[in-house]
């Protein structure tokens, strides 16, 4: 999978999660917080749609690494560097 | 009459509603419990379920219609379903409907299609988060099968619609909120006590739990908080239920009504049907499933109509104390502040601990301070043994 591919496929888990956001408003590294009302329901829902996805874990303590759409990618794409290496 | 299908009351407060499309054709076979509706109110599109079964037999009222509640819109006739469909027998898995035939909870896995729809794995699953009926949509797919994108863009039109809303829409929900919170805080003389509860142990067990568990079945604090104040109603039902034509009416089931705000600046209660008797499992799965909803504009109107006792958090907005406004006609709501560390005096020791204050404003008509301490005390207890909830 490449890069731009990654993105997509992170930015449609989270548009199935908020389907309610204006892909075109959204800024990849500003914290979804600082752009519309995301609360830890939200944050659990995005963490079960990327496991879903990429077989990823995401244990309650990485959910910080979920706060933008920049930071999740970069994190999703860490841990499938770890699962593969 | 079980035969006529009619404008529902979706809260206290609504007089009319529009009905915005058909989910059924004349001559469809219904099952109570069917989305057979979307009608849009001041809280946005909802999808209106059947208490009936039968046949469809003629759509009264056309879609753009705005009706008064109690408008037959459509008639049945009754029994023809079911002589040549037997209803499929209820699941044995879902004890947790008992109690509720009147309504649909949404269960947390989608029963097939009755139409054979060819849709990809992923697409399905995408619309059942979405809350998506797979039969509406079109698939642009190789031989028409539904594909995530086709998925994505009927999500985002829906969601456009109900969440995107018009300045009118936001008006008209703050017109709702406007007469309810009035009305609340003019009729019902509210008393307030808070407690502050150490969530230590709570925490502790929820780390432990979401740790050894699968990513799907991890708990937020919301849930024992919810089902805390459920078991609280239940052992004390003066404060579970309705205040109307000067009386109290305690309610049979306790329908725990959560707060939650959608991302168009509006704010909507639907309710955990007999949130009591139902596992932490299926109280988290279930606020799951309709927060998205919620915010993906698909709310089920029983949801909306029936919250018997209220909790609105602010948890996560660093609030300490939050004292709440109740939702007339119910008699009581339930606050919670954010969960903060605090020096915690344990066996005369100071020591760190995780502290959520939680506050009752109830009905003075209904009952009174000594009884809102037990109420408060049994929601603190409950919450301190939290793997018996």
């Amino acid at each position: 999978m490449n890069a731009s591919e990654l993105d997509q496929r992170v930015l449609q888990i989270f548009l199935s999660i908020a389907a309610d956001v204006d892909p075109q408003q959204l800024q990849r590294d500003v914290p979804f917080r600082d752009q519309f009302d995301f609360d830890s329901m939200d944050t659990l829902n995005f963490a079960i749609g990327l496991h879903r996805t990429f077989g990823i874990e995401v244990p309650q303590t990485d959910y910080r690494e979920l706060s933008s759409l920049g930071s999740t990618i970069a994190y999703v794409d860490r841990q499938l560097a770890a699962a593969h290496a | 009459m079980a035969n006529e299908f009619r404008m529902p009351s979706l809260g206290p407060d609504m007089e009319a509603g529009t009905l915005v499309a058909w989910k059924v054709h004349p001559g469809d076979a219904v099952k109570r419990g069917d989305v057979v509706a979307l009608v849009e109110t001041d809280k946005g599109v909802i999808d209106v379920e059947i208490f009936a079964t039968g046949t469809i037999e003629k759509l009264l009222v056309e879609p753009g219609t705005h009706v008064p509640v109690g408008t037959v819109l459509a008639q049945l006739k009754n029994g023809e379903a079911s002589s040549e469909v037997p209803a499929p027998p209820a699941p044995a898995s879902s004890p947790e409907t008992v109690g509720a035939p009147q309504v649909t909870v949404h269960a947390a896995v989608q029963p097939p299609a009755a139409r054979h729809q060819r849709i990809s794995p992923a697409a399905r699953v995408r619309a059942h988060a979405l809350g998506l009926n797979v039969d509406s949509l079109r698939g642009t797919g190789p031989g028409g099968v539904i594909t995530l994108d086709d998925v994505s863009k009927a999500g985002r039109a829906n969601a456009k619609r109900a969440n995107s809303p018009s300045e009118d829409q936001v008006h008209d929900m703050r017109r709702i909120i406007a007469k309810a919170m009035t009305r609340s805080k003019h009729e019902i003389p509210h008393y307030y006590l808070s407690i502050e509860c150490c969530f230590s142990r709570a925490q502790g067990w929820l780390d432990q739990h979401n740790a050894a568990v699968a990513i799907e079945e991890r708990l937020l604090p919301s849930a024992l908080v919810l089902k805390a104040v459920a078991l609280a109603a239940r052992a004390m039902p003066e404060f579970n239920g309705f205040y109307k034509d000067e009386q109290f009416q305690a309610a049979a089931d306790v329908h725990a009504g959560m707060a939650i705000a959608m991302r168009g600046g509006r704010l909507v209660a639907p309710a955990i049907l007999n949130a009591d008797r139902k596992p932490l499992a299926v109280i988290m799965s279930e606020l799951r499933d309709l927060t998205t909803r919620v915010r993906s504009g698909h709310m089920r109107a029983a949801e909306l109509a029936l919250s018997t006792i209220t909790i609105t958090s602010l948890a996560e907005e660093g609030v300490d104390l939050l004292v709440p406004v109740i939702y007339p006609p119910q008699v009581a709501i339930v606050g919670c502040g954010s969960i903060v560390e605090r020096p915690w005096i344990v066996d005369g020791l100071v020591q760190p601990a995780r502290v959520m204050t939680i506050t009752l404003a109830a009905d003075h008509r209904v009952t009174d301070g000594r009884a809102g301490a037990r109420f408060l005390r049994h929601v603190h207890d409950s919450l301190q043994s939290p793997e018996k909830l």
